[in-house]
């Protein structure tokens, strides 16, 4: 029998935010989120990118997962990483340049210290905990 | 061994000011004659926002935040909090709610802009982990087209577009006549004009999935099959992204013939606008979409009886539709909780100009300028004075320091002379002229004024003049009357919003600096030092050195002086291009 679609759209959900909840509890994967809007690859986040991809190669770090995203609202401080990973709270990174990026890696990622400086608070808590509610 | 705290210590400008590099070499001292200089890191950051507060200090993981920290200070968080455990009460930022203290100085609230920075805008999952769909699922099986329309009515949600219109309403008047007509239209606004707004790209580069959930929820509610993103072709990325969202959300039976197996149709087509700022006018807008010329026609009749060809039609906003489907999910009441009394939930502004944290910021409606600026925006760049707030774009006016403190909501601030619009947010400090931004508003009427109506095509174009001439130093006491008697014709006549809006950057800065309009027409004198030819540039022997710097650059030799002697401006021959004034390290060229 096949399957109800909204069945299938709930179970995709469930299994999907789980996947993403898992990540951090997940000792060994790093998250790092790339603001890949227009304000961010106008300021330079595809070179970011790519000095990311390239780093993280160099170092041998396979257990990290790059996520591009719109925009964070931090125009001024783009372009943006944030980094989120087990035993480090959640950062965001910001004036990111390929420079930086490799610093984060070396320092933030491998080192477990955050890069001075680069440092940008959140705008705001509730884009990260999202109150509760029923579905 | 990795570090166990981390203590935050804010390098923004305004805190610097306050001393926070000390508190840094401070805090970085005490740690390296401790013993836990191998357990806590001292961190300079950006600035945090809350600069009317600084200089501050924040330790991390327990997200402690400390507020107007001083050098001696530093001892405390060292001993009492990060060796001993016990946070400084008396540092902490007190908050009379204790609800609120949990989001600290953290005043926005995030509906529209919930996704944007959070997930992958080109992978559908990413949305529905984040309960992308759970409306529209929700909505097809379990609710009727009029509870739909019966939510939005308790949310009292109204249109981000700029006029405000409740939402609900416009559902409504379609949903009721959808049975005389064949066929319905949901279209959405894109097209996003206004001179310094730039929210619904975001949202559409961010979080594209929203907009087409909240459109395909529009279509249920109103009985149609069939919906249109109107969006100007200088946004490629947000078309690119839109695209790869469609296709996604077919591929997932999300878009398409028999959505969820509900048996309900809906699909989306994207149409590209050249960039005419008259374009994003409802009529205009439907006529373009249509293959003509994009000029707006008399209403009523109203687009949601007789719009797309001649079809009943909902037009919306980016940003209001993003809004729907968290209010469909969590229900209206939940929505009508947030901002005031009749402006609901939130509003999204597109921060800009002399303002250290530009960005986007989603508010509560209700939240005050000075919040916007100073708590939030991390007030005006190297300590100037803040001058007006510019919102609404050309449709617009200023709010000034004096209104600093109104909540800000779709009435007051038409109250105060000015508009939300579309949620351009441009902040001016001391150096800006008031006079000079207002002839940019006009100038921007004048380029995008269509021309069919005459009081809008040469209304538009009498004031520019005039406003030009104010600046050129040939105004005259006259013109603030032509002005203002241009502006109620203005008002009246045109046949759209834009003509009809036009005067209101004038009028609303007559308003509130009528002074600087009279500085410029009596005393031939631009405050702001901003109109060139009201700027007389002048050397201060008491300062000039006589580094020769700024003979050198003129470009019309008109500086003479011997080295290491007060350099002089000869004022007949300088063309007033501020070269010297940039270019002198030490001050000396001065602006009157
Ligand atoms: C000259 C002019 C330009 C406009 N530009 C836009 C625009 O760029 N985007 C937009 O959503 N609404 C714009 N509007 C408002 C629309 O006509 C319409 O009110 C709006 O799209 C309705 O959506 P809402 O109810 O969700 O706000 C403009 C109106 C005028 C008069
Ligand atoms: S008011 Fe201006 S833009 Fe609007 S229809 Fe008339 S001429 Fe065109
Ligand atoms: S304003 Fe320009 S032209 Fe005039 S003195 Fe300075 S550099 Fe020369
Ligand atoms: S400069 Fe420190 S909070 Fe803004």
């Amino acid at each position: 029998m096949e399957m109800n679609p909204r069945e299938e759209l709930k179970k995709l959900r469930e299994k999907k935010r789980l996947e993403l909840h898992e990540r951090k509890g997940n000792e060994n994967i790093i998250e790092i989120l790339i603001g890949m809007g227009s304000s961010g690859i106008a300021s330079g986040a595809k070179n970011v990118l790519q000095a990311l991809n390239e780093t993280l190669e160099e170092r041998g770090i396979s257990n990290a997962i790059i996520r591009k995203t719109g925009s964070l609202g931090l125009d001024h401080a783009e372009p943006t990483l944030e980094i989120r990973m087990n035993g480090m709270p959640d950062i965001i990174y910001g004036k990111v340049t390929p420079d930086v990026t490799r610093r984060i890696v070396d320092r933030h990622i491998l080192g477990r210290e955050l890069v001075c400086g680069h440092v940008f608070d959140k705008p705001a808590q509730d884009v990260v905990k999202e109150p509760k509610h029923a579905l | 061994m990795p570090y166990k705290k981390f203590c935050l210590v804010c390098s923004g400008k305004q805190c610097e000011s306050g001393k926070s590099e000390e508190i840094y070499k401070e805090l970085k001292k005490l740690t390296m004659e401790s013993s836990i200089c191998q357990n806590v890191q001292i961190v300079r950051t950006g600035c945090f926002g809350l600069c009317s507060k600084g200089p501050i200090v924040k330790i991390l993981p327990d997200e402690t935040f400390y507020v107007n920290v001083d050098v001696k200070d530093a001892k405390a968080i060292i001993n009492d909090h990060i060796i001993a455990g016990q946070p400084v009460e008396r540092l902490m930022l007190k908050h009379d709610n204790p609800a609120k203290e949990s989001r600290f100085y953290q005043k926005q609230i995030r509906i529209a802009l919930r996704n944007c920075g959070i997930i992958n805008p080109e992978d559908i999952t990413e949305y529905i982990a984040r309960d992308g769909y759970a409306a529209l699922s929700m909505a097809l099986f379990e609710m009727k087209p009029m509870d739909i329309i019966e939510e939005l009515k308790k949310s009292g949600l109204r249109g981000r577009g700029g006029a405000g219109f409740p939402t609900w309403m416009k559902w409504k008047f379609t949903h009721d006549i959808k049975d005389q007509a064949d066929e319905i239209f949901i279209i959405c606004n894109a097209d996003e004009g206004d001179p310094g707004a730039y929210m619904d790209r975001s949202i559409l580069e961010g979080d594209p999935q929203s907009v087409l959930e909240a459109m395909a929820l529009a279509g249920y509610a109103c009985g149609s099959s069939m919906g249109y993103i109107y969006i100007r072709a200088e946004y490629p990325l947000a078309i690119e992204r839109l695209y790869k969202a469609m296709d996604q959300a077919r591929e997932y039976g999300l878009l398409g013939k028999n959505i969820l197996g509900s048996g309900f149709d809906f699909d989306i087509e994207i149409r590209l606008g050249a960039g005419a700022f008259v374009c994003g006018e409802e009529t205009a807008l439907i006529a373009s979409i249509e293959g003509e010329r994009g000029m707006p026609r008399p209403r009523p009749p109203f687009p949601a009886v007789k719009g797309l060809w001649g079809k009943p039609t909902v037009i919306n906003n980016v940003e209001t539709y993003a809004n729907i489907p968290k209010i469909i999910l969590r229900g209206g009441d939940w929505f009508g909780q947030i901002g005031t009394e009749k402006s609901k939930g939130t509003k999204v502004f597109a921060l800009t100009g002399k303002i250290n944290n530009s960005g986007l910021v989603e508010v509560p409606m209700g939240t005050t300028l000075r919040e916007i600026i100073y708590d939030i925006g991390g007030g005006i760049p190297n300590g100037k004075a803040f001058k007006a707030a510019q919102t609404g774009g050309p449709s617009g006016g200023v709010i000034t320091a004096e209104h600093l403190d109104t909540p800000i909501d779709y009435e007051t601030l038409g109250a105060l002379g000015s508009m939300m619009g579309s949620g351009g947010m441009i902040v001016m400090d001391e150096d800006d002229c008031i006079v000079d931004v207002t002839k940019f508003y006009l100038d921007f009427s004048v380029d995008e004024s269509c021309g069919k109506c005459a009081p809008c095509r040469i209304g538009t174009r009498k004031m520019h003049n005039i406003l030009r001439k104010i600046t050129m130093g040939k105004g005259t006491m006259d013109h603030i009357q032509q002005l203002r008697a241009l502006a109620v014709p203005m008002q009246k006549a045109s046949l759209c919003g834009l003509g009809q809006a036009a005067p209101n950057p004038i009028l609303s800065t007559l308003k509130y600096f009528e002074d600087e309009y009279l500085a410029h027409i009596r005393d031939h004198r631009c405050p702001a030092g901003v109109c060139k030819a009201l700027v007389t540039y002048t050397i201060n022997p008491d300062i000039c050195i006589g580094c020769t710097v700024c003979s050198r650059k003129c470009p019309n030799n008109c500086i003479t002086g011997e080295r290491k002697k007060p350099h002089v401006i000869d004022q007949d021959n300088c063309i007033k291009c501020g070269i010297c004034h940039e270019g002198c390290k030490f001050g000396a060229v001065q602006i009157a």
